[in-house]
């Protein structure tokens, strides 16, 4: 007599690949009736997004380093407020890992905290590209003023739109966290946020290096 | 298989697929014989096109055999395997000597074709020779024009900013060595037995510069200038063809390339200086 | 209705609430109606897409009738291009067989992201609807070749009429685009940690390593398109240059550009488009495989050079865009190096035509649709691919390029072999997700006539190709040389039509049978796949209590002396034949 094998599958459910299921922090470890899958099958997925999005923006890095080389290009100068939007970025990382750490422990309100913050540090980070837009606008730099800035537009743009992505990512944990989805057992979630969004910081940090120093 | 509708015997399906598969063998075979007759290679008008011609048949043949071997065997096969009684089919299914030949083979064989189409390709981008004949090409919306220098062998002076509409070339009005520069549309003369270094461009859109009878395509790129060079070794008049969908006139764009003897491209040349 | 509950064998049959007809039929979260929805999408575009052919072929054959001017034409060249590739065979096999598929081949009860899968179909919709809104804007459609170069594709005053459609075009494409990316991710990892137990990655059927191998191909490079259509549709609307150079004179004045670089356009869409033909026919492959092996009644030959043949050509075709741009202007050098990968590419596919060969060899064949177009499908394969080495040898594609030759050999080894195992698989799965049997005899009728169809219409095309017929002519009479291909012309216009008419034995076929076919076990090809061990056709959740266990690779056919000439995968010991020394049929 085969054993009873009970599972339970949430088709509906966005959140999926973010609950975790009892395994390891990343969701991975063998399910009941399954082969094992040693990465959690959300963060399989957000990897493979996460590759996507690197060829995406190898294609622009390309385009940029073979529009350099021809003749007629010049560039300007990183508008200052960049570098705190860097900072602010590379802060909100911190804080989202702070609190991937808090919800290992078990501290469900640290991990609400970490993330309000790490979303509200997302949105100024956001504001702040605005604010640099502006920046350069005040300078006559527009989107077709010439090819830096057309790239500068293009890049820093598409960047955002991945990033306000992740913002909405986490408005879904942080609606997780007060239904108490996460535990310190169950929180891939957590961790697949986490990923994308410091690949997102580390991202930006490579495009504004390629931008101005490189 | 206990379908509704399904033959135990396939025998009779066997013969048909097989008959199939031997028919386009036959006509794939026999309808390129025919072809040749009337619809083949154009013909050739350049030293460099001698390579070229013979590198195709080289394939033609390569790649008729397994055209032929693949039909036969799945003629063979379909023929002699059909589902009939209660045979089994043989259960083996891996057989490293068998794998090894047919990857090492082909590999070898493409390796050597490999080899050629490289050495012919460096040939076709090597330098022009020195007493190359000069021609610039631009093609444009929907025509070719062509630029000769003027008997003192020199092209003027042209830039960029000299662009326009009716001064494709460029050409800067304060250099006289461009009033003997002599434009044509749509007719390129070449000269027999020299060899002819052509500059080609766009103005506009990506068009190409197609010379089937010389086996010559290279494409006509806004913003860059491509060199290529042949040799046109037989007299006559030949065609020049527009090889990429460059708008709606795309198929208008047909050019004239006259090959003629240096003399007769002599007097032409001054004919055109005014 | 969001949860799947596994059923206790002993429970009601139906556990779970009825759902809305819009929740049933409309944003279905299962992969089988979501399959089924883009099953008949790609189907209607198909025909959208068929009937443009018949329009250039009506043109082609008899230029004087008038029946489409020089602008019409370059549109319906394009949008034939355009919505085959995109609209209907990538996103058939991708999203059709791919979903219908990957769950019930490996064990698996849905995709691993359900409403994602959702998103996925309901994002490709808009992209149909703008595609087909763009016939109707003033210009008309698109009409600058699926391949859309730039300048031409960039500056609107450089195309004659189609302005919007153009610009429709690009973000048509760009809908697929993101549906397609977010369905190779669900692809992806739904064949990794989904299979079921005992479903190693070694005992796949082939079918699911074609679409294994195809996701990571298309989440890989639909992202470098989605980029060129970016920079593209910005050069369109916003006066960027990225691909167009300075000193523009287009209809007689300079045009705003500066600087940008029509190459540029050329390596990003091809970086896309040469992985995008793989993505065409790799689950095509796999498909093939396990049809002929198990209308063979016999394993896949060389199952481990099949798989390693599939990654091959999967790496590879990373390394052989340049191929379509050998006259293109870049350097030389380069010429030289797309040669070299060009050629090592067509090994793996050598292989694999060898291995099918020899699967039918010594095999106990039945002749059903399905394995007609199978074979058809090698046939054509070979054709095309054989073809295609002219084109790899840089020196020869400088005269082919552009002509009717290179016409020929795409429409072998993508439009005809992608399309015969389309067809193959629908004829072999249909019983599964429909309950039915479709008709054979119409599935012959069928399969005779397009195969004739194909033949006759795209194999004289090396001729008039080699005869240097360039693609894309509106009318030959420019050019003198052309002047006999008129008998040509009408001959494959008129197998062009034939196969058409083919096509509605198929569509009469598949839809009568949805009523009047005769009923379907659920394994009435005795075959071994997993989805034949499940009910027909499959409940919500695929398997009625359970997953099942997996035990053996699905090429167990003929084992001596076992009791069946099958052996499905979720049979642990090989029931054995009743008289020692076996081989009772």
């Amino acid at each position: 007599m085969p054993t009873q094998l009970v599972e339970r599958q949430r088709p509906g459910s966005p959140l999926r690949g973010l609950g975790g299921r009892g395994r390891g922090p990343s969701g991975g470890g063998a399910a009941p009736g399954r082969e094992p899958a040693p990465v959690g099958t959300g963060l399989l997925g957000v990897a493979a997004f996460l590759a996507a999005v690197t060829m995406l923006f190898l294609a622009f890095t390309s385009a940029y380093l073979v529009r350099r080389q021809e003749t007629g290009w010049v560039e300007f100068a990183a508008p200052w407020v960049l570098w705190l939007n860097t900072a602010v970025l590379l802060s909100s990382s911190v804080t989202l890992d702070w609190a991937r750490r808090r919800i290992r422990s078990g501290d469900v309100a640290g991990l609400r905290r970490g993330v309000e913050a790490t979303a509200t540090l997302g949105l100024l980070f956001v504001l702040g590209q605005v604010v640099a837009w502006r920046q350069l606008a005040a300078q006559g730099l527009f989107l077709t003023t010439n090819p830096h800035s057309s790239f500068f537009y293009v890049l820093t743009a598409v960047h955002g739109v991945h990033l306000l992505g992740g913002i909405a990512a986490l408005a879904l944990v942080l609606v997780g966290t007060w239904s108490g989805r996460y535990t310190a057992q169950n929180h891939a979630g957590i961790t697949n946020c986490a990923t994308y969004w410091h690949f997102m910081a580390l991202l930006w940090v490579y495009l504004f290096v390629l931008l101005f120093w490189v | 298989m206990e379908h509704p509708g399904q033959v135990k015997d396939e025998r009779w399906a066997g013969r048909w697929m097989s008959a199939l598969m031997m028919f386009i063998l036959v006509a794939g075979v026999l309808s390129f014989v025919w072809s040749a007759r009337s619809y083949w290679l154009l013909p050739l008008a350049s030293a460099q096109g001698v390579v070229l011609d013979q590198l195709f048949y080289v394939i033609l043949i390569l790649t008729a055999i397994p055209f032929v071997i693949v039909h036969l065997f799945l003629g063979i096969s379909l023929w002699r395997f059909p589902a009939k009684g209660g045979e089994r089919a043989a259960h083996w299914h891996e057989h490293l000597g068998a794998e090894l030949t047919w990857t090492i083979v082909p590999t070898i064989a493409f390796i050597i074709l490999g080899v050629f189409g490289e050495v012919v390709w460096a040939k076709i981008y090597s330098a022009p020779p020195a007493n190359a004949e000069q021609v610039d090409v631009i093609g444009r919306q929907f025509e070719w024009q062509f630029r000769y220098p003027g008997p003192d062998g020199k092209f003027g002076r042209t830039d960029p900013k000299f662009v326009t509409a009716s001064n494709p070339f460029g050409m800067d009005p304060s250099d006289p060595e461009n009033k003997q520069n002599v434009i044509t549309v749509n007719d390129l003369h070449l000269i027999l037995n020299r060899p002819v270094a052509v500059r080609v461009t766009s103005i506009d859109v990506i068009h190409s510069f197609s010379l089937p009878n010389f086996r010559v395509k290279q494409d006509a790129m806004p913003g860059r200038t491509v060199e290529v060079w042949f040799t046109p070794d037989k007299a006559g008049n030949y065609q020049i063809v527009c090889a990429q969908l460059c708008g709606v006139g795309h198929y208008t764009m047909r050019g004239n390339v006259i090959v003629e003897s240096q003399s007769t491209f002599d007097q032409w040349l001054q004919s055109q200086e005014k | 209705m969001d949860a799947v509950a596994v059923h206790q064998p002993e429970a009601a049959h139906e556990a779970h609430p009825k759902e809305s007809f819009i929740r049933h039929y409309i944003f279905s979260l299962d992969h089988k109606m979501i399959g089924k929805q883009y099953f008949l999408t790609t189907m209607f575009m198909a025909l959208v897409g068929g009937a443009m052919a018949m329009l250039m072929r009506a043109h082609l054959g008899w230029p004087d009738n008038g029946v489409l001017n020089p602008e019409q034409y370059l549109q319906t060249v394009t949008m034939h291009g355009t919505i085959m590739i995109f609209f209907f065979l990538t996103v058939m096999l991708t999203g059709g067989l791919g979903n219908l598929l990957i769950p019930l081949m490996i064990g698996a009860r849905d995709m691993a992201f359900p409403f994602l899968n959702m998103v996925s179909y309901w994002t490709f919709v808009p992209g149909v609807l703008t595609i087909l809104a763009s016939f109707f804007v003033p210009g008309g459609p698109a009409g600058n070749g699926w391949t859309s170069y730039a300048p031409l594709s960039g500056v609107p005053a450089a195309e004659g009429g189609a302005g919007l459609g153009q610009t429709l075009w690009i973000i048509a494409i760009l809908f697929v685009v993101v549906s397609s990316l977010f369905g190779s991710l669900n692809f992806l990892t739904t064949i990794l940690n989904m299979r079921t137990r005992g479903m190693s990655m070694g005992r796949l059927p082939l079918t699911i390593w074609g679409a294994f191998v195809t996701a990571v191909l298309a989440l890989l490079t639909f992202p470098v398109l989605m980029a060129a259509l970016g920079l593209l549709l910005l050069d369109r609307v916003a006066g960027t240059s990225f691909f167009e150079p300075s000193n523009l004179i287009i209809g007689g004045g300079a045009v705003a550009h500066q600087g940008g670089d029509p190459l540029l356009w050329q390596h990003l869409f091809w970086f896309f488009g040469h992985p995008e033909v793989y993505i065409l026919i790799l689950t095509p492959m796999g498909v093939v495989s396990d049809i002929i092996s198990a209308f063979s009644r016999k394993p896949i030959f060389g199952y481990k050079a099949m798989v390693l043949s599939i990654s091959a050509i999967g790496f590879l075709s990373f390394l052989v865009w340049g191929h379509h741009m050998f006259v293109s202007g870049m350097h030389p050098l380069l010429g030289a190096a797309f040669m070299g990968s060009t050629i090592i590419i067509a090994v793996p596919s050598a292989i694999k035509t060898f291995n099918w060969c020899t699967t039918l060899w010594h095999g106990r064949i039945h002749f059903t649709t399905a394995l007609l177009f199978a074979i058809g499908f090698v046939s054509v394969f070979v054709t095309g691919g054989l073809s295609g080495i002219f084109l790899a040898i840089a020196p020869v594609d400088i005269y082919l390029h552009d002509t009717y030759f290179i016409i020929a050999h795409f429409h072998f080894v993508m439009a005809s072999a992608s399309l015969f195992a389309i067809l193959a698989a629908t004829y072999y799965w249909y019983p599964k997700f429909f309950g039915r049997m479709m008709n054979e005899t119409l599935g012959k009728i069928h399969f005779a006539l397009t195969f004739i169809g194909i033949y006759g219409t795209f194999y004289p095309m090396h001729f008039i190709g080699i005869h240097s017929n360039d693609r894309r002519l509106y009318e030959n009479t420019a050019y003198p040389f052309l002047a006999n291909t008129g008998p040509v012309d009408v001959f494959i216009s008129l197998s062009a039509f034939l196969l058409g008419f083919a096509q509605l034995f198929f569509i009469f076929n598949f839809f009568w049978s949805l009523k009047h076919g005769p009923a379907a076990g659920p394994n009435p090809w005795r075959a071994n796949g997993l989805e034949w061990t499940t009910t027909t056709p499959p409940p919500h959740g695929n398997w009625e209590g359970e997953l099942p266990t997996v035990y053996r690779w699905p090429y167990d056919y003929s084992v001596p002396g076992a009791k069946d000439d099958y052996v499905p995968q979720t049979v642990q010991a090989v029931p054995v034949a009743a008289s020692a020394g076996g081989g009772e049929a």
